[in-house]
């Protein structure tokens, strides 16, 4: 099967530092990936180096078979990458069903033309919000919301883009087991509609109930990558993770 | 009757009044309100809008009133030909600094337009051919004919900035509704997020630079007729880039109303300070007010007003 998202070689540089360092990676359609590893490994450079955030140094990231080098983050999102980010940056100024509207207006209509009215898009707005429990707080700001709203928001802000690939950037930190479980659930549910996911995450539980595939960074380089419950017990993660 | 309606008959009306009485000072000052309408309202599109400071604005409106300068020397043509001249000027400038600066951030952004004010005035004071720092004299006529009624010069140009302040206020209304206005309100909350989102931040905010200036050049081309004698000084004044930020600021950022309101406010208190105190004092209230109302209501009058409007709503 033909890889959705290639990476290859892929290399980040901060001055001196070694960000990334050479990272070979395949996400397939529809796939389930878990991305691991300590503080510093380098998870949210790459994320970044893929959505166009930053621009790689060496290698390639290609997409859908195309090359994804030199491209802006928005051309990234138009061509079905979407993500969520770590710390949620929403758009503090506009209601909820509006911060949704920003990816349906920029993204989708780019992609598909102005088939849409302000009908279809206030009914697609809803029906996200709804998908995602936040449909009684649709004319909210973003400041209204609890820490676990905030994380839904920011998903459904990112699926607002109708990606084929989300990248789920730590969308469970600082919330309780049941908060972490509704979230999830809501990442089960997309993955159902058949659009792959990359999950990062520092969660072990989540991690590996959700994960299809687990691949592991450790100060820049993939130290493994394959079957969960194989990857865990390698010994080159366990070191990382618990020191020699 | 409507309330666009009342506004625009008790407008009427209040022309036909001053007119009838010959209240030149009336129209003078008026157009001094209606400039830094049109001011505010386009720093507001770039600044407000989208977030980007600039702290240039007498750089676009002197690059208007300089290419009138030009024009007048090179090839005369009516004022309202002079003002689509300045746009494109001013706006082909906008684009250029947009091009070159927009990857620049706060404050680093902000010194880069500040620098586009310093270079510009340092060319035209070398420019011999617009009068360099001597300045330059233009002489326009007592009266003029509009559709067979003689009036005044300065009635002419207040009508001129009338339309002008009404395209500006149309321009930056129609932008707050529309998918542009989504853009640039998610570029000013969080760029990066914007981007994510698929929302084309550098093109969008290259369209704001452009409009920006362009509509601040288009306020600058009637000025040397209205002043009569124009100067880098004065072309370049401080008073347009303080109160191009000023207004907005105390008005109201987040949408097209609040520039009008502060641009009445302030225009208005200026305009009584410099009859009843001195001209001095103008970018002293500018300044007090600004401070207060950094303090008081951040997000300008509107935001205040919008603020007691939810927490009513709330109760």
């Amino acid at each position: 099967m033909t890889p959705l998202l290639h990476l290859d070689n892929v290399s980040k540089r901060f001055y001196g530092f070694v960000a990334l360092d050479g990272i070979d990676l395949d996400v397939y359609p529809g796939e389930r990936l878990g991305l691991i590893g300590p503080n510093g490994s380098g998870k949210s450079t790459l994320v970044n180096c893929i959505c166009g955030t930053l621009q790689n140094e060496g290698g390639t990231v290609q997409f859908d078979g195309k090359p994804l080098d030199g491209l802006t983050a928005h051309e990234r999102t138009h061509r079905g990458l979407a993500r969520s980010f770590q710390l949620p940056r929403p758009f503090h100024s506009m209601t909820l069903a509006d911060n949704l509207r920003i990816p349906l207006l920029y993204t989708v209509r780019a992609r598909l033309g102005p088939l849409h009215s302000t009908g279809d898009l206030d009914a697609r707005c809803h029906e996200l919000l709804d998908m995602f429990g936040l449909a009684k707080k649709a004319k909210q700001l973003p400041g209204d919301l609890t820490q676990v709203e905030m994380r839904k928001l920011e998903l459904a802000r990112a699926m607002a883009a109708e990606p084929k690939l989300l990248i789920a950037d730590e969308s469970m930190a600082g919330l309780s087991h049941s908060e972490i479980n509704d979230i999830l659930a809501l990442l089960l549910r997309l993955n159902e509609r058949g659009i792959g996911v990359i999950m990062i995450e520092h969660i072990m539980s989540a991690v590996m109930k959700f994960s299809q595939r687990l691949a592991v960074l450790v100060s820049g380089k993939k130290v493994a990558d394959g079957n969960p419950e194989d990857v865990v017990h390698d010994p080159e993660v366990v070191r990382a993770y618990l020191g020699q | 009757m409507k309330f666009p309606a009342a506004t625009i008959a008790v407008i009427v009306l209040v022309l036909a009044f001053a007119h009838w009485l010959k209240l030149d000072y009336f129209y003078f000052a008026s157009y001094t309100i209606l400039q830094f309408i049109v001011l505010a309202t386009a720093w507001n599109i770039l600044g407000g809008y989208c977030g980007y400071v600039n702290f240039g604005s007498a750089a676009f409106f002197a690059l208007g009133a300089y290419s009138a300068v030009f024009m007048d020397k090179f090839y005369p043509l009516p004022v309202l030909a002079l003002m689509v001249i300045g746009a494109v000027v001013s706006g082909i400038v906008g684009l250029g600094m947009g091009y070159l600066t927009l990857r620049l951030r706060g404050a680093f952004f902000a010194i880069a337009t500040l620098a586009l004010a310093v270079v510009l005035q340092t060319l035209v004071v070398n420019w011999d051919y617009v009068g360099g720092s001597r300045g330059a004299y233009i002489v326009s006529p007592e009266t003029i004919g509009i559709a067979g009624i003689q009036v005044s010069y300065i009635e002419y140009l207040f009508a001129l900035m009338l339309v002008l302040a009404a395209i500006a206020l149309t321009t930056a209304r129609t932008i707050e509704r529309s998918q542009l206005g989504f853009g640039l309100g998610a570029i000013r909350d969080d760029e990066i997020a914007a981007e994510a989102a698929g929302v084309p931040t550098l093109r969008l905010k290259l369209i704001a630079t452009t409009l920006s200036g362009a509509l601040m050049g288009m306020a600058g081309a009637p000025f040397p007729y209205y002043i009569g004698y124009l100067q880098p000084s004065s072309a370049f004044g401080l008073e347009y880039t303080v109160n191009s930020i000023a207004m907005p600021m105390i008005g109201g950022t987040t949408g097209w109303i609040g520039p009008l309101v502060g641009s009445i406010l302030l225009g208005s208190l200026q305009q009584i300070a410099i009859i009843t105190i001195s001209s001095a004092v103008n970018l002293l209230i500018v300044g007090l007010l600004l401070v207060g109302f950094v303090i008081i209501a951040p997000n300008g009058l509107t935001g205040l007003a919008q603020k007691y409007v939810r927490l009513w709503k709330q109760l």
